[in-house]
């Protein structure tokens, strides 16, 4: 049920994730972000088993940061993609992590990319990609009005077709999303479309 | 359904006069959805020597991996690049290592060899080798591969005529397959030239 789809426009590239946390038919939390900031200019957007997910992201999140203090320049997405797939295959057949992730990021040269990585370490650098049962709907949505070179404005009118498209089709649709963007000036979030807020813990 | 139809792939290789074509399509999959449309099968080893992986994608980049790194040391030491059948040796052997946790994929080697004789050859997912004289051909849609390329071949053709029929047994074959298609990859090799065509047939 977790819904994770991303994009490339001009300049940047955007993932979106729900932010339900899940256990069989009990939702934990309704804010979790699924998206890590990988370092200054790359996000990591995964869905799959939890444990493994978080663990999983941490791992690569502090060997990339160990490669830029090894030596003193950050990796290239390409670079942090195929390190993530190679994590990824050599763990396939001893055991395995179920986690599937669109690692988007923007390098100087290069600019904005995105790449596909799915849990069996199939890595694919793509201009839209999404995940989970959500991606029915919000692969279909892109493929109709996703054209190269976007705006800022239309791809997060696009982000948010899907996210209204997930929410009426999909059965037990999830009431948030967090959306994040990494361009020339860093990844960072960008808004949170909520139809649900979590309670106030009270205080003690 | 079978882990070597999770992506979906066609690959065919050919022999002409002094030349050989190999070409594949472009979809990747994941089971009934299509993640892309311009997955790229088919690997430059040297200017002489393709190698064409299908079966399961993550597989098939491991092994690319794996093969390239191989030939790599292989020309540090040797001072030059492999022979077409000493590579088809080496990806057998390499495959037998995995006897009995195998790489699900199917190899199709094509290269020229000495005196610019044309060499292809398939393998099976453990490394049995198959040398052809004619054609030779893997993926989801071999059955069909198979009849299009016996009714279709020719000995002794030349560059431009091997490339149409490559081609129209191509698209005809992935045409009455599902998991592959999407358009074509075709390499023709010649002594002096290697040129590589994109086909547009049914995009579905």
């Amino acid at each position: 049920m977790e819904c994770v789809f991303g994009m490339v426009g001009e300049g940047f590239a955007v993932v979106a994730a729900d932010t339900s946390a899940v256990h069989s038919i009990l939702v934990h939390k309704s804010n979790e972000d699924k998206i890590m900031v990988l370092d200054s200019h790359k996000l990591i957007a995964a869905s799959g088993e939890p444990g493994d997910r978080v663990q999983f992201t941490e791992y690569i999140q502090k060997n990339v940061a160990l490669y830029q203090f090894r030596n003193g320049i950050p990796l290239t997405t390409a670079a942090a993609a195929n390190f993530t797939r190679g994590e990824l295959a050599t763990a396939l057949r001893k055991n395995p992590y179920s986690v599937n992730i669109l690692l988007a990021g923007y390098d100087k040269e290069t600019g904005p990319s995105l790449y596909y990585i799915d849990y069996i370490a199939t890595l694919h650098k793509v201009d839209k990609g999404a995940f989970g049962y959500g991606s029915y709907f919000s692969l279909s949505t892109m493929d109709r009005h996703y054209h190269s070179r976007m705006s800022v404005e239309e791809a997060i009118d696009l982000v948010d077709k899907c996210i209204i498209e997930i929410r009426s089709r999909l059965v037990v649709a999830p009431p948030n999303f967090v959306i994040k963007i990494v361009d020339k000036d860093g990844a960072r979030e960008y808004a949170w479309r909520e139809t649900v807020k979590d309670a106030d813990v009270a205080a003690a | 359904m079978s882990i070597f139809e999770y992506n979906g792939s066609a690959l065919i290789a050919m022999v002409g006069k002094n030349c050989f074509a190999i070409a594949s399509d472009r979809r990747l999959g994941v089971q009934l959805q299509t993640i892309a449309t311009d997955f790229q099968r088919i690997y430059k080893i040297h200017d002489r020597l393709f190698l064409g992986l299908s079966g399961l994608a993550t597989d098939a980049q491991t092994l690319y991996q794996r093969l390239v790194f191989r030939h790599k040391l292989y020309q540090l030491r040797e001072e030059r690049d492999m022979k077409p059948e000493t590579f088809a040796s080496l990806v057998s052997a390499v495959l037998y290592e995995k006897r009995f946790g195998p790489y699900f994929c199917q190899p199709v080697i094509a290269g020229l060899g000495e005196e610019d004789k044309p060499f292809i050859c398939t393998m099976d997912s453990i490394g049995a080798k198959e040398l052809a004289k004619d054609f030779v051909v893997a993926g989801t849609a071999s059955e069909s591969l198979y009849g299009a390329c016996e009714a279709m071949f020719k000995p002794d053709m030349e560059a431009e005529e091997l490339f149409e029929t490559i081609s129209q047994a191509l698209l005809s074959s992935v045409d009455r397959d599902c998991l592959s298609g999407w358009g074509g990859h075709v390499y023709v090799i010649t002594p002096t030239e290697v040129k590589e065509r994109i086909l547009k047939g049914r995009m579905d």
